[in-house]
């Protein structure tokens, strides 16, 4: 319990009050000064914790995979193709070339529609058809990415005959557009009216406005959503059985089957041999490497264009 | 009596079936300053913005009546009012700088869309010019690539109306331009309007009469939508010829 003498507590002057004495006084505001330490040290150790254990999952998983999967992280991981499976070594280089792919595709097609759609609902909010568009966005994001492989299967692959990598994409793409609509629309209505009325103002039409003023100030925003939804879609693996299918080999083609990290990584964890789960293991460090990349290109490629204006 | 630049006639604006101007005419002369006062809520920044027509950026607004601008109507057909507002410039209540550039390229930012290209000297000169005429240049001119966001409030507002200046308009439409600032830059923005009616016309909308009283040359008071009076602005403050405006100026309501 604090003393009087504990340096840390400066007792307030007294004020008049004739029924306390001053000794009292003071005993009483060590106590209550006392007490309101104990409570705020209790308060902080909370949050700490709490702020710890919602960072606890991320560290373990990062650890569990790093003691499971750096043994067989190697050159040849990167730059080599697939052994037979049984053999050892052997890397998955088809796979890393065609998650790369497909995202990049993905975020080809769902980047544009995403802004654009949440460009319109942000700038055209009580519109009809933005409500309509908001709900029925809402409800994709919903979705079970397996459905959305099912729906690009029956559109994009059944009719042609064969599994592609354009119809992975866009199954990763019509996950992604939601996601990008969302973030849009948010970070759009946080600019001010005022920006848009100033720019109207000199002249500026009302398309120049949303592209030039408003979207380059929610710019920052907006490739943070876009590279988390990146981020999600990457480790999909549902909607890629069903569209990209995976291959062995090494393939660029985007009318093509082609391999993914997530299916690559499937494939090994189920097979019997001890071998394929340390590639697989190895497999999801890399994968998880990706996303950290992209989390921080995300950052740099944000990063205010005057880092130090204010001097 | 100096020639008239803008002539409001009969002009009325509402927001839906809600008036919020009705029936105004009042002219704006050339190269003077003429201040707009009245009560919050009595139209007259809904006017302000019928001059410029950002009022029908609003949804659900309409105007009515005409506004000639040397003789044209601005609201006649076949004017765009796109073209319109690099003529009739406007700063706002809030200074509102362009966050994502930089002091030199929120100056140049009217040039941009004008549809001619404009070379990098070009556009220097003119950013120089607008920024000496707002009495900014030389606070700014060894930053010109940094934020504008760095910049005072005082000084965010002077760079707005920078901005304006350089689409070169004829008139420059100010909509309490010093309600968000402290007095010293109150004052330096005052200074600046002052100085401006040598070049340009100015309409500025304020709530405060010393200021009206301090940097116009005519005074409009409106009531309830409605002009009440307009007079060179020394004999509206000194002998009022309506009731209502001396009510208004001495205090006893708004």
């Amino acid at each position: 319990m604090a003393t009087i003498s504990d340096p840390q507590i400066t007792v307030p002057p007294r004020r008049e009050h004739p029924s306390v004495s001053q000794r009292e006084y003071t005993a009483r505001a060590v106590r209550t000064m006392g007490r309101r330490k104990v409570v705020n040290a209790i308060m902080v150790g909370l949050t700490w914790l709490a702020a710890l254990v919602a960072t606890l999952p991320l560290l373990f998983i990062l650890f569990y995979l790093l003691k499971k999967g750096a043994s067989s992280l190697s050159i040849g991981f990167f730059a080599q193709m697939p052994k037979p499976i049984g053999e050892e070594g052997g890397g998955m280089a088809n796979a890393i070339v065609g998650t790369l792919i497909l995202v990049a595709t993905a975020m080809a097609i769902g980047v544009p529609v995403g802004v654009g759609a949440g460009l319109y609902l942000a700038e055209h909010r009580a519109t009809k058809l933005a409500t309509v568009v908001r709900f029925l966005s809402d409800v994709l994001n919903g979705l079970p990415s397996i459905v959305v492989g099912i729906f690009a299967w029956q559109f994009l692959v059944r009719p042609v005959g064969h599994f592609s990598a354009l119809a992975g994409s866009v199954a990763l793409a019509a996950m992604m557009i939601p996601m990008v609509t969302r973030t849009t629309e948010e970070m759009v209505r946080l600019v001010p009216t005022s920006l848009r009325e100033a720019a109207l103002a000199l002249g500026y039409t009302r398309w120049r406005t949303s592209l030039t003023i408003v979207l380059r100030t929610a710019a920052a925003g907006i490739v943070t959503g876009a590279l988390v939804a990146v981020a999600r879609i990457a480790g999909e693996t549902a909607p890629l059985f069903f569209t990209a299918l995976g291959n062995q080999f090494m393939s660029t083609s985007l009318t093509q089957p082609i391999g993914a990290l997530p299916l690559q990584i499937f494939n090994y964890a189920i097979s019997p041999y001890e071998s394929a789960h340390a590639l697989a293991w190895a497999g999801a460090v890399v994968l998880i490497a990706l996303v950290l990349v992209f989390s921080l290109a995300a950052r740099l490629a944000t990063r205010a264009r005057f880092g130090n204006a204010t001097d | 009596m100096r020639p008239t630049d803008l002539d409001v006639v009969d002009l009325s604006a509402w927001f839906g079936t809600q008036p919020a101007v009705r029936g105004v005419s009042v002219d704006f002369r050339e190269r003077e300053v003429a201040a707009i006062i009245g009560p919050s809520g009595c139209g007259k920044s809904t006017l302000l913005r019928c001059l410029n027509r950002m009022h029908e950026t609003v949804p659900t607004a309409r105007v009515e009546g005409a506004v000639l601008l040397h003789g044209t109507d601005i609201y006649g057909d076949g004017v765009s009012p796109i073209a319109l507002r690099r003529h009739i410039g406007m700063v706002f209540q809030r200074p509102s700088p362009f966050p994502t550039m930089s002091i030199r390229d929120n100056v140049a930012a009217g040039l941009r869309v004008r549809g001619e290209r404009i070379s990098r000297a070009a556009t220097d000169e003119i950013v120089e010019r607008a920024l000496r005429r707002s009495a900014l240049w030389d606070e700014v001119k060894d930053r010109l690539r940094a934020s504008a966001l760095g910049l005072s409030g005082g000084q965010q507002q002077r760079l707005c109306i920078a901005r304006a200046l350089a689409n070169e308009p004829e008139v420059l439409l100010l909509d309490e331009p010093t309600a968000s600032l402290d007095p010293i830059s109150t004052q330096k923005v005052e200074d600046l309007v002052y100085e401006l009616r040598q070049e340009v016309t100015v309409v500025i909308v304020t709530h405060n009469m010393q200021q009206a009283a301090r940097v116009s040359d005519r005074t409009a008071f409106m009531l309830g939508g409605e002009l009440v009076e307009v007079a060179p602005t020394a004999k509206l403050f000194t002998a009022p010829s309506d009731d209502r405006t001396e009510a208004y100026i001495t205090g006893r309501f708004g």
